[in-house]
């Protein structure tokens, strides 16, 4: 069955592309016609030393590709393919993977870890291949150290592909003693020493049992420890990979050790290469991540005892870490502000400090205030530069009664510096720690403002003037004006912006304009705080927004009438719609009601024509952004928009369509929706195209499981919006919604992340129930919902028994109860009593503090009160 | 293995501006989503309400039933829960009952704030303002003191007995309208209910939307025919800008013009008297600008009728009352007037004098018992609009110098956007 591929696979890495091609053609030919065959010669070719290295590799991973793709459905088919081949030829399979793990050549055996993984993913959750773990770990002290290192990259490798579930504690209990003997200092070789490592990180999420015995906690802590010490830094590096992967699955468990671990770290961070003191670094940030966590959740004051509580880990390593994270500030690179990618000892440092920040609050303060003080007047620009960024890192987190007067003091300096500090760097973090004044020191819930009517104009003054300032710099201060005005959201109907709104709005634009706009992020910046300022801004500015409605249109329109561009060009431009379309949204959403809707009314035309051809372009962003907008635009012209319809009707049908950029077709669900609620019965011409679309959608593999539940909720919008005419559409959208409601009622046990997903399903089914109850209320056809009803009821108690909703999903659900009593009035009544929904579930929701689920609730008790009593 | 790359966002929002648009939106459409649904329960409320009034009861109950409803006050929800029932009301109750379902403007004494931006302004045609209500395959309509006007088919929904007519059996609709004499036309100002959908809930601006785009389907604007015996047609409604002024001020109109009505867009259906609805008149467009006498002849003296209270205090029909005068305790005894009779005064040239635009005390003569037809004292805005029509009348000039005032204060200089 096997067959030669050495040839085909060489070829198919020619330089000569028709030999390429015919090569490939050839493979997916083989691959077609016999799979058997195909995976066994692959396997055979891979698992051979006399045959060529490149065509093992390949045969590698073109084996690999042929047990796991990356889209969703993909997978599924290579899974179900894979299992359904004969025994034999999986056995041979295996074999000849479990032979290529003793191979001398390296990258030979690297492939056959990835495959054996692959196959073990697919295969152990079926009990299939039971014996592997045994068979790889049967005689491992016994291997020469190559295929030691091998067996055990393998063991990583399947840690990664498999789920901890499907792996037996005895099994566990073994990879865990190999790997963690393999680290041991004992191991006299590196390679070993090193997959050992690495394969540790990748099985720690099977490790709960073993970091719950108190012995085997110490002895992996141990040995882990005893490895961020090793003269290999490959060996170090991954030891601290351990270390901080610890730090967030095993947080509880470290009171013991904190104390060593930081001494490890902090003589890492301070003497180490830099690749071993950023995982240090880090290590730290994870604690501060799950102390953060924590406290959030609890509010400070933990009282359960089966929930993690928090140790205080980051305030007892207080008057080590910070100075420790302070002289790191002082390692900047010199264009780490010019370098996108760039990430360094001092940014990973800052990073850290300002969670610390987050994680401590005020009592960070004393420990950072003198290294500022002392610093930030220094001739040397990295002394003033790692100051000014250690008082903005710790400005999230300390009260704002605690910064108060610091920050005031320090104001007048930061403009200052500002507009004369002579280094680029210096002038960017200050610029940046102004925007951080602004989001969490300015803004209606700060008693006493940081900006007040003295300094306000020379705040302004100086970030417009800096957004002159090279383009990284003028990101900041484009970024600083955001907060700015996000400050004044909720100010009232006069706002202190509004002397200079003009005066901001031009100096945005200009910037958005400049040559080097597209450098740093820059123009993204300016039209963000634009969106911003247009957001927060008052009554008293809305003609001049007003105004700003032709200016951008023009911009839009420019971008639209492009000559022929590069690639590159392309893609600047079509970024560029993305950005305009958004500020359009905004501008749409602001003026969008009265009394500027009239004024504003009269340019929906053009836009919308704009907006239209921005589909034209090939740009999933822009895509996005400009639906947005549409949708905004039909809220804001109600059923006037029914004039677009006709030309808009193909590119809603394409977002829907749009399976693989999923943002696109989530936004245009929502758009829908937008749109019944703006046309109301006249969406009727249009709803079999759009429900055509929504099923297809919905029967989908390929399409993103977050779009579904909005696309069960955009059935509710469209029956409220056409009524009885939703007839129609009953036979196919109730049993998808029934099978839907089914799969959602029973996933209990499943982690936070699904319970999440289940919760905002079960929204849309009932979102999508509500809408057609009401909407077929008072019509003859009511009784086509009768039957039903009994299942709805069932779904309604089953979400009550699981007890895992959340609020929102009370809320529907109990609105369902009385719409489906409202509607249905006396036809169901007696099922009503039956169920307990009617009981228990109402009579809790009835005494909820959340005052939205009461309302549903009363509701829902006046409907079924008037269901039963006729 | 390689080793894992750790990076975290530097210098950098959490999220970006487009994500937060992304959520706003998804903000927005669900809070949409919620109205829509909750106005739809709202509306199917009050059909239920209306369904479990089955109406085989023996209308003497309903009629008992109805009445401590009264007592209770207007709101709105008991308005729309017991208008078929109240059709069955008889006199002085069905009178007062339907007086206070309609929504009944104050005079517009002074101007209110941003004109321009929050009202609409409509000529109110000529004719007697009623309710028509049309249900069970029949229309009535019923003036301001409960009697009915006329008892007719009409293409309304569930307006005439006729086959095929569209909507649910037992839907109702109630239009607020004018019945103008001469070209035997109901101008519709309002819309209460619509096929049993309750309005009462709704912005102006959103009823005056559903007025405009619902009535002309049902075909009641068409010409009278054998199952639609009136016309019907929607009084057409302007933004109080200078231009819509204009055109409600001195645009020609297929009826008689009585005056200007002023809505203010965000307003409910308010039944009883309110200030977000006012009406204004003068010489120029319309005939009754100063109120007449019984002879149709404009008294040398301006008329006021107050409502005596106990202790002889004399208020008018305003809630709270607002007290005018007090009539001395051996004059009402002498008299025999009742708590609660209306009495009809002349107000002397000692005139109304007010300080700080409040009212403070005036020059009030006896003349006796106001008509009987009458429901209600005359509003604290009627006396002082027809006062100030003697005296110094609000212009139509004194409007549009407002408005074109607001518009100043909008308007900000030029801005140029430039690089």
């Amino acid at each position: 069955m096997a067959m030669e591929v050495t040839q085909l696979l060489i070829n198919a890495q020619s330089i000569d592309g028709t030999v390429r091609k015919h090569a490939e053609e050839s493979l997916k030919q083989f691959q077609e016609q016999n799979l058997a065959g195909f995976l066994l010669s692959l396997a055979g070719e891979l698992a051979n030393d006399d045959k060529p290295v490149d065509s093992r590799k390949l045969a590698g991973l073109v084996l690999k590709n042929a047990l796991d793709a990356k889209e969703q459905h993909r997978k599924y088919e290579l899974v179900q393919r894979w299992l359904a081949l004969d025994m034999s030829t999986k056995s041979q399979i295996r074999a000849f993977l479990l032979k290529t793990l003793s191979s001398p050549v390296p990258d030979v055996r690297s492939t056959a870890s990835q495959v054996i993984a692959k196959v073990a993913g697919i295969e152990l959750p079926q009990k299939q291949w039971p014996e592997l773990i045994v068979s790889l770990l049967s005689n491992i002290h016994q291997l020469p150290a190559h295929v030691k290192q091998a067996t055990l990259e393998t063991l990583g490798y399947l840690c990664e592909e498999v789920s901890p579930d499907v792996v037996e504690q005895e099994h566990v209990n073994k990879i865990l003693t190999a790997v963690v003997q393999g680290m041991n200092a004992a191991e006299g070789n590196n390679d070993v020493r090193l997959a050992a490592t690495r394969a540790l990180y990748m099985a720690l999420g099977f490790a709960q049992a073993n970091f719950n015995n108190d012995m085997e906690r110490d002895y992996i802590m141990r040995v882990v420890c005893e490895a961020t010490l090793s003269p290999e830094v490959k060996i170090r590096q991954a030891a601290f990979e351990c270390l901080v992967s610890i730090a967030s699955t095993y947080y509880e468990k470290l009171a013991h050790y904190i104390q060593d671990i930081f001494n490890i770290t902090a003589k890492a961070v301070r003497e180490d290469d830099e690749s071993v003191a950023l995982q240090a670094i880090e290590f730290w940030s994870s604690i501060c991540d799950e102390e953060i966590d924590i406290l959030e959740e609890y509010g400070g004051e933990f009282a359960g005892d089966s929930d993690v509580p928090c140790f205080y880990f980051t305030k007892q390593a207080l008057p080590g870490l910070v100075p420790l994270l302070l002289e790191t500030l002082l390692k900047q690179e010199e264009d780490q502000d010019l370098d996108e990618g760039a990430w360094n000892i001092a940014m990973a440092g800052g990073t850290c400090l300002g969670l610390v920040a987050k994680a401590v609050g005020d009592d960070i303060v004393p420990h950072v205030m003198p290294f500022i003080e002392e610093k930030i007047s220094k001739p040397d620009w990295r002394e003033r530069e790692a100051a000014t960024y250690a008082f903005g890192s710790i400005l999230e987190g300390p009260s704002a009664d605690r910064l108060m007067a610091i920050v005031n003091a320090a104001l007048t300096f930061m403009l200052n510096a500002l507009t004369n500090d002579p280094s680029n760097h210096v002038k960017d973090t200050t610029a940046w720690t102004l925007g951080r004044i602004f989001e969490f020191l300015h803004g209606s819930t700060i008693e006493t403002p940081i900006i007040t009517q003295a300094n306000c104009q020379q705040i302004i003054t100086v970030l417009i003037q800096t957004m002159k300032d090279a383009p990284n710099v003028a990101e900041k201060a484009c970024g600083a004006l955001y907060f700015l005005a996000q400050g004044y959201e909720d100010i009232g109907p006069n706002s202190p912006l509004t002397p200079y709104f003009q005066e901001i709005i031009q100096s945005l634009l200009s910037v958005a304009h400049r040559e080097d706009a597209t450098e740093s992020r820059l123009r993204t910046a300016a039209y963000e705080a634009l969106n911003e300022v247009v957001r927060c801004s008052t009554d008293e500015t809305s003609t001049m927004v007003l105004q700003l409605v032709p200016v951008i249109m023009l911009e839009l329109h420019n971008t639209l009438e492009g000559e022929k561009l590069s690639m590159d060009e392309r893609e600047k431009q079509n970024e560029l719609q993305g950005l305009l379309c958004g500020c359009l949204q905004v501008i749409i959403q602001k003026l969008g009601s009265e009394p500027t809707k009239y004024m504003f009314m009269q340019s929906a035309d053009q836009m919308m024509g704009l907006f239209l051809r921005v589909f034209g372009c090939r740009s999933a962003t822009a895509h996005e952004e400009a639906m947005l907008a549409i949708g905004a635009l039909a809220y804001a012209a109600g059923p006037d928009f029914a004039k677009y319809m006709p030309e808009f009707y193909k590119y809603l049908e394409m977002g829907l369509q749009n399976f693989e950029e999923y943002q696109v077709c989530a936004v245009t669900v929502g758009v829908v929706g937008d749109i019944c609620r703006a046309l109301e019965d006249k969406v009727l011409p249009y709803c079999d195209g759009i429900m055509t679309q929504l099923l297809k959608d919905l029967s989908s593999n390929q399409l993103h499981r977050s779009v579904k539940p909005p696309i069960f909720s955009c059935f509710g919008d469209i029956a409220l919006a056409i009524g009885e005419d939703f007839e129609k559409y009953l036979r196919y959208s109730m049993p998808m919604l029934q099978s839907a409601a089914e799969l959602s009622a029973h996933s209990s046990g499943a982690d936070d992340e699904m319970t999440e997903y289940t919760n905002s399903l079960r929204n849309g089914i009932l979102e999508a129930y509500s809408g057609i109850f009401q909407g077929f209320k008072n019509s003859p056809k009511t009784q086509l919902l009768i039957p039903f009803a009994p299942h709805i009821l069932q779904f309604l108690d089953s979400i009550y028994m699981e007890k895992d909703m959340d609020e929102v999903v009370m809320k529907t659900a109990i609105g369902v109860l009385g719409d489906l009593a409202d509607t249905l009035g006396s036809h169901v009544g007696g099922l009503i009593q039956q169920s307990v929904s009617s009981k228990e579930f109402l009579n809790e929701c009835l005494s909820s503090d959340d005052h939205t689920i009461k309302e549903a609730a009363e509701w829902a008790k006046h409907a079924i009160t008037r269901a039963i009593s006729v | 293995m390689a080793p894992h790359e750790i990076r975290r966002p530097f210098k950098r929002r959490p999220i970006s501006d487009q994500q937060k648009r992304r959520e706003l939106s998804l903000l927005r459409q669900s809070q949409h989503r919620s109205d829509a649904q909750q106005r739809a329960r709202n509306l199917a409320s009050s059909v239920i309400s209306l369904q479990s009034s089955s109406p085989d009861v023996d209308p003497e109950i309903l009629f008992e039933a109805a009445v401590p409803e009264l007592d209770e006050g207007t709101e709105s929800e008991s308005s729309s829960f017991d208008v078929r029932q109240a059709s069955r009301l008889r006199g002085p109750e069905a009178r007062k009952w339907f007086a206070r379902q309609l929504m009944l403007p104050e005079w517009m004494i002074d101007v209110p704030d941003n004109l321009s931006r929050d009202w609409y302004v409509l000529a109110r045609p000529a004719g007697k303002r009623c309710f028509v209500v049309s249900s069970d395959g029949t229309t009535v309509s019923r003036v301001r003191n409960g009697s009915i006007l006329h008892h007719f088919p009409s293409a309304l929904p569930g307006g005439a007995r006729k086959k095929g007519a569209s909507g649910p059996a037992n839907s109702y609709s109630i239009l607020d309208c004018i019945f103008h004499e001469s070209d035997q036309t109901y101008y519709v100002i309002d819309m209460v209910c619509w096929r049993g959908y309750s309005l009462y809930e709704c912005t102006a601006e959103f009823r005056f939307f559903w007025l405009q785009s619902k009535l002309a389907e049902t075909g009641a604007c068409d010409p009278p025919s054998f199952y639609h015996k009136f016309r019907f047609s929607a009084v057409p409604f302007y933004n109080c800008d200078q231009t819509g002024l204009h055109s409600a001020y001195t645009g020609s109109l297929p009826y008689v013009k009585d005056g200007l009505l002023f809505y203010n867009k965000h307003a409910h259906y308010h039944t009883g008297n309110t200030p977000l609805v006012l009406i204004w008149k003068d010489e120029s467009c319309s005939q009754y600008v100063i109120d007449t006498d019984n002879n149709g002849e404009v008294p040398n003296q301006q008329h006021i009728v107050l409502e005596l209270q106990e202790e002889g205090k004399l208020v008018t029909s305003d809630d709270p009352p607002v007290p005018f005068s007090c009539l001395n305790a051996d004059f009402v005894k002498q008299s025999g007037l009742l708590s609660g009779s209306l009495i009809r005064f002349a107000i002397g040239d000692g005139g109304l004098n007010c300080v700080d635009g409040r009212f403070e005390k005036a020059d009030l003569q006896y003349i006796g018992v106001s008509n009987r037809a009458r429901a209600f004292a005359d509003s604290y805005s009627k006396i002082m609009f027809q006062y100030m029509a003697r005296h110094s009348p609000l212009k139509v000039e004194d409007l549009a110098s407002t408005i074109s005032h607001e518009n100043q204060q909008d308007k900000t200089p030029e801005v140029e956007m430039s690089d």
